[in-house]
C-alpha cells in the first residue's frame, strides 16, 4: 500500500521538479529523469556515502552534500552540473582508477561495468595522478564465485546487500586506509567461509568485475543490481508473492 | 593545400590499435589525400621526421627506448595524441607493475621457469632496458589529447583524425572516451 | 548502600594531614617527569625519609604535572605555612640534598632551583590545571580538599538541570576538541532530547603528534573529569556515561578506572548520588588505535564494538546516537573546565578570555622552542607572548618561523602573525584551527613542504578508507610531497597537488579527511616561495 506522499517544489540546475518529503536528493533525480553520477548508492539498501561520486551543490548554502544521503526539503535548489562539481567528480574517478588496477581490457565486466560508465559519464579520459599498483591476491577458492580485489572500489554494496537482504555478513571491511579492503568472515577465504549461503546477491550488485561468476571471460560478466533493487523493494513494500499473507 | 603531416608510433602495446588503424580500410586513401603518414610502423621510415603535425603514440612507456622515442616524438610534433588504453592507462603493458623490480620478474620468466639454461636478456644497444615501472605516456612528456580504447575502434580513431584535420582536438566526450 | 561521601570532613582531615608535618614534598609523578627519572627520585625521597626516620619531619606527595616538562623531574619543598622553592632536573641524589637541606639547615640548594616567577610561571592562567602539582591524583581525599565535588553537589542540590545549562551558556565555554562548538548548545540539545535512555560521552581520544592536554587531565585529575561529566550528566538527564580512551594510554585508562569506583564508593557516582534521586554510571571505553575514533561518529561506532568509521550526519547524534539513543560527546578538557564553572559562576568564566573564545585554552607547547611542556593561558593570548615570552623563545639563537595548530587538521602560522590572539576565529582566519592544543613551534631550519607532507602522511596513515576522497586522496596528495620534496616534482604536479587540496577539503566525508589539506593549503599559502624552489621548471620529467 503506497502512502499519500506530500509533494515540494525543489529544482535541478534551474528546472523545476516535483519532489516528495522523504526521498532524497538522488532519489528524486532519479524519479524525474535527471542523471546524478552515483557509484556506491543501491535503491533498497541502506545508505553509505562513501564514494562522493554523487555531491551535489544546495544552493542556499553553497555546501556541497551527497545527494544520496540528502532529504529533499521544499524549495531546494539542487545543482549538478557546475564547473567545480564536474572536476570533482572527474577527480574522484581518477582516484578510484589510480587506487586499483582497473584493466578494463581484460576485466570480465568489459563494457558492462559501472566504473566504466561512470568514467564516460563524467568525461575521465585519463588519469593524471600515478597509478597506486598495490598488490593484490584474487580469491577464487569459492566454487561458485571469484573475487578479484584488483577491482575493487570499496563501494560496500556486496557487504550491505548481504547483511542486509540476505542476513548472512559474510562481508566487511578489514584494515583502513589505503590497506581498506574486503573481507569474508574473519580475514579467511571465501570458500572457507561456514556463513556464506551462495545466495550470489554480493555478486548481483557488484558495480564492477570484482566480484563475477567462476568462469566468465572478459567481458562476460552481467551483473544485476537491478534484481536486488526489485527484492528489497518489494520486501519494503511488503509484496508478498502471494497477497493476503501481510503482517 | 599543403598536405597535413601524421605520425604514429608504438611504444609498449599489442600494435592492436594499429591494427585498428588499418580498420579504417577505404577511408585510409581519403586520408592519404589530405595527409602525409611521414612516420609509422606502418610505413618504411628509419627516422622521427621533424616538423610533424600530430603524432598518435600507441603503446605505454615500458624500456628506455620507449622513452627516449616518446621525447624525440614530443620535440618533433606539435600535436601528440595517447592512442589507445596502454598509452593512456598503462593498461595491459603496466600489469606487472604490482610485481615490483623487472630484475625479478625477468629472472622468474627467463631463468626460473624455464625448464633449462635460462639467462636475463642482455644486449646493450639492442634490448632495451626495461624501466623500474611502465607509465602511460602523460607521465613522461606532454600529451594534448587522449583515444581511449583497447584498441580504439576504427570510427573512433576516424573521428579523432577528422577532428585534427580540421584543427581541433578530437572529441573527448561520451562513447568516444570509453575504455577497454 | 554506604552513607555518600562528606565532604566538609574530607576536607578538615585533609587540612590536618597538611598540617602534620613540618616539610611536605610535592614531586611531579606525571608521565613526562616520569619517563625523565621521577620514578627514582620519588623512590630515592621516600627511602631517604624511612631511613632517616624523618616521617613526622616530612610527607611526600606525588603530584600531577607541574607543567615545565622540558625541566623534569619537577619537585617542590614547601614548608608548613610558609614558603615553596621549586626544583628541576632533580636526580634522585639530587633530590636527597634538597630535601636534606631544607629539613636540617632550612637552606635551599642553589643548583636545582626553579626560577617560578619566569612568564613561563607567571603568565599563565590555571582553570583546568588547577591541580596539576597540588594533588595526589590517586587520593580522591586530595581532589576533594581542592574543593573537589563542590560544584557536583551545588549542582545537585541546589540547582534545576535548567539552570546547570544556563551557567554553562552563560561561560561562554566552547568545545575544546577543535570545532569550538558552543557547549550549552549541545546540552541543551540533548536535554530536549525525548527518550527514556541518554548518554554522555567523554572523548578521550586525543591523537595529534605532540598533544597530550586530555592525557594530564585524565591522569593527574581524573576525579575533576568525572565530576564534570556527573553535572553534564544531570543537566541533560543521562543516567550512562562513557569515557573513550585511547588504549595507548594505560596510566589514564588505571587512573580512572581507579577513580571511578572509589567515586561509586563514595556515592559521588551509581545509584541515588549524594542522596538525591540522580543516579549515573560510568564506564572506561578503550578505543584501538585508530586516530579516526576522535570524531564524533567513529567513536560511537567504537563504543558499539563495531569498526570505528564516521557515519553521514545528519542524524546527529544529539538526536540518534549510541544504540540509537541520543548522545551528547563532550571533548575531556571541555568537561573538566564545568566544575569550575558550576563552582564559581559562568560569569567568572566569561570574564576570562576575548568575547567570544572565554575562559582558558591548555597547550601542549614543542618543537624548537626553550621551554616545552604544557601551559594554560586564557584565551586571547597572542601568540608571541606563548612563544617568546611563555616558551622562552626559539633556541640556539634561531629564528622563529612559524606556529604549527591543530595537527594534523590545522595549519602553519608565520612569523608575520604572531600578534594573532589565539581563539577559534582569529586561528580560523589565518588558515589554520585551534585544535585540541598541539602547538609546534618551527624555527627557520625548518623545510615548510617537508611539514606539510609530515602531516600529510599522518593523516594518510589515520585515514579509514571509508570515502574515496581522503583514502585515495591523502595518498595521492603525499605522493606528490614526497616527489615535490625530492626536488622532482614538476610545475604540474604542484597544479594537481593543489587541486587535490580543494577536492578533498570540500568532497570528504568527515572532519579528518576534510580537514587533512589543511597543513598543504596553509604552507602553500605563507610559505609557496619555497615549493616554487624545490620544483622543476619542465612540464613533464618523472622518469
Amino acid at each position: 500500500m503506497r502512502e499519500t506522499r506530500s509533494a515540494v517544489h525543489v529544482s535541478f540546475d534551474g528546472v523545476e521538479y516535483e519532489g516528495y518529503a522523504g526521498e532524497s536528493v538522488l532519489q528524486c533525480a532519479r524519479r524525474n529523469g535527471v542523471t546524478v553520477p552515483s557509484l556506491c548508492f543501491l535503491e533498497g539498501l541502506s545508505v553509505w556515502g562513501g564514494c562522493r561520486i554523487c555531491v551535489v551543490e544546495i544552493a542556499e548554502d553553497h555546501r556541497l552534500r551527497p545527494a544520496c544521503a540528502t532529504q529533499i526539503a521544499a524549495d531546494m535548489e539542487v545543482k549538478v552540473e557546475t564547473p567545480r562539481l564536474r572536476a570533482y567528480r572527474k577527480a574522484i574517478l581518477e582516484l578510484l582508477f589510480a587506487e586499483g588496477n582497473h584493466v578494463c581490457a581484460v576485466c570480465v565486466s568489459n563494457g558492462k561495468c559501472e566504473l566504466q560508465d561512470m568514467a564516460v559519464l563524467c568525461g575521465m579520459d585519463h588519469v593524471r595522478y600515478d597509478y597506486q599498483s598495490p598488490l593484490r591476491e584474487i580469491d577464487a577458492s569459492h566454487p561458485k564465485y571469484v573475487f578479484d580485489p584488483n577491482r575493487c572500489i570499496l563501494c560496500t554494496r556486496c557487504v550491505r546487500v548481504c547483511d542486509e537482504i540476505e542476513g548472512a555478513h559474510v562481508w566487511d571491511i578489514g584494515f583502513r586506509g589505503e590497506e581498506a579492503h574486503l573481507v569474508t568472515e574473519m580475514n579467511k577465504p571465501w570458500g572457507e567461509s561456514l556463513s556464506c549461503t551462495w545466495c550470489g546477491k554480493c555478486v548481483a550488485v557488484c558495480p564492477t568485475g570484482s566480484l563475477a561468476y567462476e568462469g566468465r571471460a572478459i567481458g562476460e560478466m552481467e551483473h544485476d543490481p537491478a534484481m536486488i533493487q526489485r527484492l528489497a523493494v518489494a520486501r519494503n513494500r511488503g509484496e508478498w508473492l502471494y497477497p493476503g499473507e501481510e503482517q | 593545400m599543403k598536405q597535413a603531416r601524421i605520425a604514429t608510433a608504438w611504444l609498449g602495446g599489442c600494435s592492436g590499435c594499429h591494427m585498428s588503424f588499418l580498420d579504417m580500410d577505404e577511408w585510409l586513401f581519403e586520408l592519404a589525400e589530405v595527409a602525409d603518414i611521414v612516420y609509422s610502423p606502418i610505413a618504411d621510415v628509419k627516422e622521427f621526421p621533424s616538423d610533424v603535425d600530430a603524432t598518435l603514440i600507441e603503446g605505454a612507456v615500458t624500456n628506455e627506448d620507449n622513452l627516449e622515442l616518446a621525447r624525440e616524438i614530443r620535440g618533433k610534433s606539435r600535436l601528440v595524441l595517447s592512442f589507445g588504453d596502454c598509452a593512456v592507462t598503462g593498461n595491459v603493458t603496466a600489469m606487472r607493475n604490482p610485481l615490483g623490480d623487472p630484475l625479478q620478474i625477468l629472472q622468474s620468466v627467463y631463468v626460473d621457469a624455464p625448464d633449462r639454461d635460462g639467462q636475463i636478456p642482455d644486449a646493450p644497444g639492442i634490448v632495451p632496458a626495461l624501466l623500474p615501472e611502465v607509465l602511460p605516456l602523460h607521465k613522461v612528456i606532454r600529451v594534448d589529447a587522449f583515444i581511449p580504447g583497447c584498441p580504439p575502434p576504427a570510427d573512433r580513431i576516424r573521428a579523432a583524425l577528422e577532428a585534427l584535420l580540421e584543427g581541433v582536438l578530437p572529441p573527448n566526450r561520451g562513447e568516444a572516451i570509453r575504455f577497454g | 548502600m554506604a552513607a555518600p561521601i562528606d565532604l566538609h570532613e574530607v576536607m578538615d582531615r585533609e587540612r590536618e594531614e597538611r598540617f602534620r608535618t613540618r616539610w611536605r614534598v610535592k614531586a611531579c609523578a606525571s608521565t613526562a617527569c616520569m619517563s625523565a627519572g621521577a620514578g627514582a627520585t620519588i623512590q630515592a625521597v621516600e627511602d631517604m625519609v624511612e631511613r632517616e626516620d624523618m616521617e613526622l619531619e616530612v610527607q611526600v606527595i606525588p603530584t600531577g604535572c607541574m607543567g615545565l616538562c622540558s625541566a623534569g623531574p619537577l619537585m617542590r619543598m614547601m614548608r608548613r605555612g610558609g614558603d615553596e622553592t621549586d626544583y628541576q632536573k632533580v636526580t634522585p641524589d639530587a633530590a636527597k640534598e634538597i630535601v636534606r637541606s631544607h629539613v636540617l639547615n632550612e637552606e635551599p640548594v642553589p643548583e636545582h632551583l626553579l626560577d617560578t616567577t619566569m612568564p613561563f610561571f607567571t603568565s599563565q592562567e590555571r582553570v583546568v590545571l588547577a591541580n596539576g602539582g597540588v594533588i595526589n591524583p590517586d587520593r580522591i581525599e586530595s581532589y576533594v580538599a581542592h574543593g573537589g565535588y563542590q560544584a557536583l553537589e551545588k549542582a545537585l542540590t541546589s540547582m534545576k538541570p535548567k539552570q546547570v545549562i544556563e551557567e554553562i551558556r552563560r561561560s561562554g565555554l566552547r568545545g575544546r576538541g577543535g570545532a569550538g562548538y558552543p557547549v550549552g548548545s549541545k546540552w541543551s540539545l540533548l536535554a530536549a532530547a525525548g527518550g527514556k535512555t541518554k548518554y554522555v560521552v567523554a572523548n578521550g581520544d586525543e591523537g595529534d603528534p605532540g598533544a597530550y592536554m586530555d592525557r594530564t587531565i585524565m591522569e593527574d585529575d581524573p576525579h575533576r573529569l568525572i565530576e564534570g561529566i556527573a553535572i553534564a550528566a544531570y543537566a541533560t538527564g543521562a543516567d550512562q556515561a562513557y569515557i573513550y580512551v585511547r588504549a595507548e594510554y594505560p596510566r589514564a585508562i588505571e587512573r580512572l578506572d581507579r577513580a571511578i569506583r572509589v567515586a561509586r564508593r563514595n556515592r559521588l557516582l551509581g545509584r541515588k548520588i549524594l542522596d538525591t534521586n540522580f543516579s549515573l554510571a560510568v564506564e572506561v571505553r578503550i578505543g584501538a588505535g585508530a586516530f579516526v575514533c576522535g570524531e564524533e561518529t567513529a567513536l560511537m561506532a567504537s563504543i558499539e564494538g563495531r569498526r570505528g568509521t564516521p557515519q553521514l550526519r545528519p542524524p546527529y547524534p544529539t538526536e540518534k546516537g549510541l544504540w540509537g539513543a541520543p548522545t551528547m560527546i563532550n571533548n575531556v578538557e571541555t568537561l573538566a573546565n564545568v566544575a569550575p564553572i558550576i563552582d564559581r559562576g559562568g560569569d567568572w568564566f566569561a570574564s576570562i578570555g576575548t568575547e567570544k573564545s572565554t575562559g582558558t585554552k591548555v597547550f601542549a607547547l614543542a618543537g624548537d622552542i626553550v621551554n616545552t611542556g604544557l601551559i594554560e593561558v586564557p584565551m586571547g593570548t597572542s601568540l608571541r607572548e606563548i612563544v617568546e615570552e611563555i616558551g622562552g623563545g626559539v633556541p640556539d639563537g634561531r629564528s622563529f618561523k612559524a606556529a604549527q595548530t591543530g595537527g594534523p587538521s590545522g595549519g602553519c602560522i608565520p612569523a608575520k602573525f604572531l600578534d594573532t590572539p589565539v581563539d577559534y576565529e582569529s586561528l580560523r582566519e589565518l588558515g589554520s584551527i585551534m585544535g585540541s592544543g598541539g602547538l609546534i613551534v618551527m624555527d627557520d631550519e625548518v623545510r615548510m613542504p617537508d611539514v606539510a607532507k609530515f602531516f600529510m602522511e599522518f593523516s594518510m596513515d589515520e585515514s579509514c578508507g571509508k570515502c574515496t576522497p581522503c583514502r585515495a586522496g591523502t595518498v595521492q596528495m603525499h605522493n606528490l610531497l614526497q616527489r615535490i620534496t625530492d626536488g622532482n616534482g614538476t610545475r604540474r604536479d604542484l597544479r594537481d597537488l593543489e587541486h587535490l587540496c580543494s577536492v578533498v577539503r570540500d568532497m570528504s566525508l568527515c572532519g579528518l579527511g576534510q580537514s587533512a589539506p589543511n597543513p598543504v593549503i596553509s604552507t602553500l599559502q605563507y610559505f609557496r616561495s619555497e615549493y616554487e624552489a624545490l620544483i622543476d621548471e619542465e612540464e613533464v620529467v618523472h622518469a
